[in-house]
């Protein structure tokens, strides 16, 4: 039976990036995965490390998409009229609601970090004790999936409001740009409402807590990525109108 | 115990479906990108040749295809550039041969990510059901080139190929951006995360390092194109204007937007663009540094400067993409900008190329099919590298930009040089991923065929650019001051015909080998990375449940004291006071 195994000592360091100097071999280099204590470990930090560059193309969507947004701002018609060069851009008038829906994403936030802690909290008394701890009764990740839906309902809330004013994707450049921003975005958050649903249907099916601490570490810093990445589109709607 | 069940979590798949079809296996995926990529260049080539028949003959009415207006030979030329580009030069080095090989070469069991490997092939296979279902809509496939120029591929009417045919053309563009995302992402987690004890960074094979390289390029580039292909998407099918300048007039009526800018579009593009020429050729680099040194019994020239050239072709490949706009008016500043930044890169692929010569200067050099097409690479790579800092300057360029010198320079390099890694590749690896060997005399005659064809289709391209020969036009052959040049036109386009030709010996070579070659030993090459530890084809996960561990270099070649020339990579003893680590 693996509870009466007795308590073996589990190097409990994180292994970090790079941690490979130069060392008489064989002890330089990978291990190529194949080191079974650690093997928790492992997956996570190969899941982080996925996660991390699978970032970098988001991250370098939204560099674009800003790159064409202050290009496009102060791109100039030739008016033959008036013999100048004339904006197009005209500011848009965001709706307040965005300030409502900030507050969620942030919130989500930080319920999802208090989730995915109590969670990691109730693997490591499992791993320590090598028994069945009793199973975590937070409400956190819950929550975080409620205040995450609040989050996507409240921009298609924005986005109908706009469009009640008449203004639509192709009115003006600067609205072309709002809906492109905002639509990007909710839809990379809806990918992590499904992570977290599919997190959630791990805990009811008896999924080893293993997995399911992995699939919500890596979405929680998903969503912190996402709730950073809303600040910064919302700061950049602000800024240059 | 260390096992590799905790990592290699798939078990051998038994049907037909879980086997071939949607595996998990990165050496059956590997595979299949690599069929994908055959598919694709034959398809490519095709159309190649029909633009050449058409050059010369205009009035030639071909059997099935029918006359080629001006505008069928535009939807020929964006088709040939992006199967070319995309489903060949992108997919074949690293998703074929840097999918099959690099976790062998670093001592992993499988890909960090095996599901999602087999998503990202998936996707790029429906990218090309897309792509080519383009030729069958309404009106065609699309006119406006690989580079898809705005406001030409931004407004509906602007062509018969610019409705339907452009949407799936962009749609098709968008997915394979998310693939080439996905298969990167899991090669660099894979070269991070899996490295067997003892393959240390600088242990790994420089064809590990360029695939992880060019894996980088990819993460940083497909993104911006992504974004480029959704803004064009939106100008096309939602009424906005991030492309389309206001005031143009298409076919008698104003267009009803205002106030874009088609030089978005390029810069947008070209920012992908250039680090693209890079992931195309990259890996060809790995392959050929690989091959020289086998094939000369010497270690590598300088690994250490290799690894750091690369890796400055890598950042600088990011620094040059207005070199290719000098044409579009941008101020003379940023083209001076432009202009020595691209010069630059001269310096990492001079180091390479000198390293190159370095390796098989005085080396005991066996002259296998792999290895010549290693030396046709450096061949080529020189001759198309060569006419690079030409058009890196502005003043030469805005001549020569829209001729067919750029024709030949971007063939030479980017095109037959990253073949030429490709068949190189091939010849040297497909011992190890069919068991059997293939036939060398036949690879000989291919080698000689395609390498004095592939010079006699390009070379004249460069007298026809600087006599001021345009590139992208349908039918010249009325123009007066082209008549001259006709004749090598000719000649090029029978030297397309005998080359093309030569690549069936190719596909012949390949198939009957596959099937009726002799049986491969292990290590037919005598080579000393870690796929040639392993059974040839090897087991489903590679190592057959052990863990290599990694003592030596990948390049140990003519050890003193060692009882070979070769020392492989996971032999534990030390020889002699050259055995460097």
């Amino acid at each position: 039976m693996a509870t009466l195994t007795p308590p073996i000592a589990i190097d409990e360091r994180e292994p970090k990036l790079g941690e490979r100097g130069a060392g008489r071999p064989p002890q330089e280099g990978g291990d190529g995965g194949h080191l079974a204590l650690t093997d928790f470990r492992r997956r996570l930090r190969r899941y982080r490390i996925g996660l991390m560059a699978g970032l970098t193309p988001v991250l370098m969507l939204f560099v674009a998409f800003t790159s064409a947004y202050i290009v496009r701002q102060n791109l100039g018609t030739w008016d033959d009229a008036t013999k100048a060069y004339a904006l197009d851009w005209r500011a848009l008038s965001l709706p307040a609601l965005l300030w409502l829906n900030t507050a969620l994403l942030l919130a989500s936030s930080a319920t999802l970090e208090l989730g995915r802690r109590s969670l990691a909290a109730q693997f490591a008394a499992e791993s320590r004790w090598l028994v069945q701890a009793r199973a975590s009764r937070s409400p956190w990740l819950a929550l975080t999936l409620v205040l995450g839906a609040g989050f996507l309902l409240g921009q298609w809330l924005a986005w109908r409001g706009l469009q009640a004013q008449g203004v639509y994707i192709a009115s003006n450049p600067s609205s072309s740009f709002f809906y492109l921003l905002t639509g990007t975005h909710a839809a990379h958050l809806l990918g992590g409402v499904l992570a977290l649903a599919y997190a959630a249907l791990t805990a009811w099916g008896r999924a080893p807590l293993a997995r399911r601490l992995i699939v919500v570490d890596v979405t929680s810093w998903y969503w912190h990525f996402m709730a950073l990445l809303w600040v910064y589109i919302f700061a950049l709607l602000h800024v240059l109108r | 115990m260390a096992t590799s069940e905790q990592v290699h979590v798939h078990p051998a798949p038994t049907g037909f479906i879980r086997k071939y079809v949607f595996s998990l296996d990165h050496k059956v995926i590997g595979l299949q990108y690599y069929f994908l990529a055959l598919f694709s260049v034959f398809l490519g080539m095709g159309l190649s040749l029909l633009m050449r028949i058409h050059l010369v003959w205009p009035e030639a009415h071909l059997p099935i295809f029918g006359d080629i207006k001006p505008e069928t030979y535009l939807a020929l030329l964006t088709m040939h550039g992006t199967f070319m580009v995309f489903f060949v030069l992108t997919t074949a080095p690293q998703g074929g041969f840097g999918n099959y090989m690099l976790p062998i070469q670093i001592g992993a069991p499988d890909m960090a990510f095996p599901v999602l490997n087999m998503l990202s092939f998936w996707t790029t296979f429906l990218a090309l059901v897309v792509m080519v279902a383009a030729f069958f809509v309404t009106g065609g496939a699309p006119l406006h080139g690989w580079t898809g120029y705005a406001p030409l591929s931004a407004l509906q009417s602007s062509g018969p190929g610019e409705g339907l045919g452009a949407d799936l053309w962009i749609t098709s563009i968008a997915l394979f951006c998310v693939a080439s995302m996905m298969g990167a992402l899991n090669f660099i987690t894979t070269t991070l995360d899996l490295r067997a004890r003892g393959m240390s960074l600088m242990r790994m094979p420089l064809t590990t390092w360029t695939w992880f390289v060019t894996a980088i390029l990819g993460l940083l580039a497909f993104g911006v194109l992504l974004a480029a292909g959704i803004l064009l998407l939106l100008d096309r099918n939602a009424g906005t204007s991030f492309f389309v300048p206001g005031g143009l007039v298409l076919s008698g009526q104003i267009i009803n937007h205002k106030g874009g800018s088609p030089l978005l579009w390029q810069h947008l593009f070209w920012f992908f663009g250039h680090p693209e020429v890079y992931i195309a050729i990259l890996p060809g680099m790995g392959v050929c540094s690989q091959l020289l040194s086998t094939f000369s019994r010497k270690p590598i020239f300088g690994y250490k400067a290799m690894v750091y050239a690369v890796l400055a072709i890598g950042v600088l490949g990011f620094l040059v993409w207005g070199h290719h706009m000098f044409m579009s008016g941008m101020s003379p500043y940023s083209a001076f900008a432009f202009s020595y930044m691209t010069m630059a890169i001269g310096v990492p692929s001079a180091i390479k190329t000198f390293n190159w010569l370095g390796t098989i200067w005085r080396g005991r050099v066996r002259f296998t099919t792999p290895m010549l097409y290693a030396i046709g690479f450096v061949s080529l790579f020189v001759t198309g590298g060569l006419s690079g800092p030409f058009l890196a300057q502005p003043a030469l360029d805005i001549p020569l930009h829209d001729t067919y010198f750029v024709v030949a320079h971007f063939h030479l390099i980017m095109g037959v040089a990253a073949i030429f890694g490709i068949f190189a590749a091939t010849y040297y690896w497909f011992p190890k991923m069919f068991g059997r060997m293939m036939n060398d005399g036949l690879g000989k005659i291919h080698f000689f065929l395609t390498f004095i064809g592939a010079y006699a289709i390009f070379m004249p391209m460069h007298y026809l650019g600087l006599a001021g020969h345009p590139r992208r036009y349908s039918q010249l052959t009325e123009v007066s001051y082209l008549h001259g040049l006709m004749p090598l036109q000719h000649f090029i386009t029978i030297a397309a015909f005998i080359t093309i030709g030569a690549q069936f010996l190719f596909l012949i070579n390949l198939f009957w080998s596959m099937f009726k070659g002799p049986k491969a030993p292990i290590n037919p090459w005598e080579a000393t990375t870690l796929e040639w530890t392993v059974p040839s084809p090897p087991p489903h996960d590679n190592f057959g449940g052990k863990t290599p561990v990694v003592y030596h270099g990948p390049y140990e070649y003519s050890v003193p004291g060692a009882p070979q020339d070769f020392v492989m990579q996971n032999d534990p003893k030390q020889y002699g006071e050259g055995a460097a680590h």
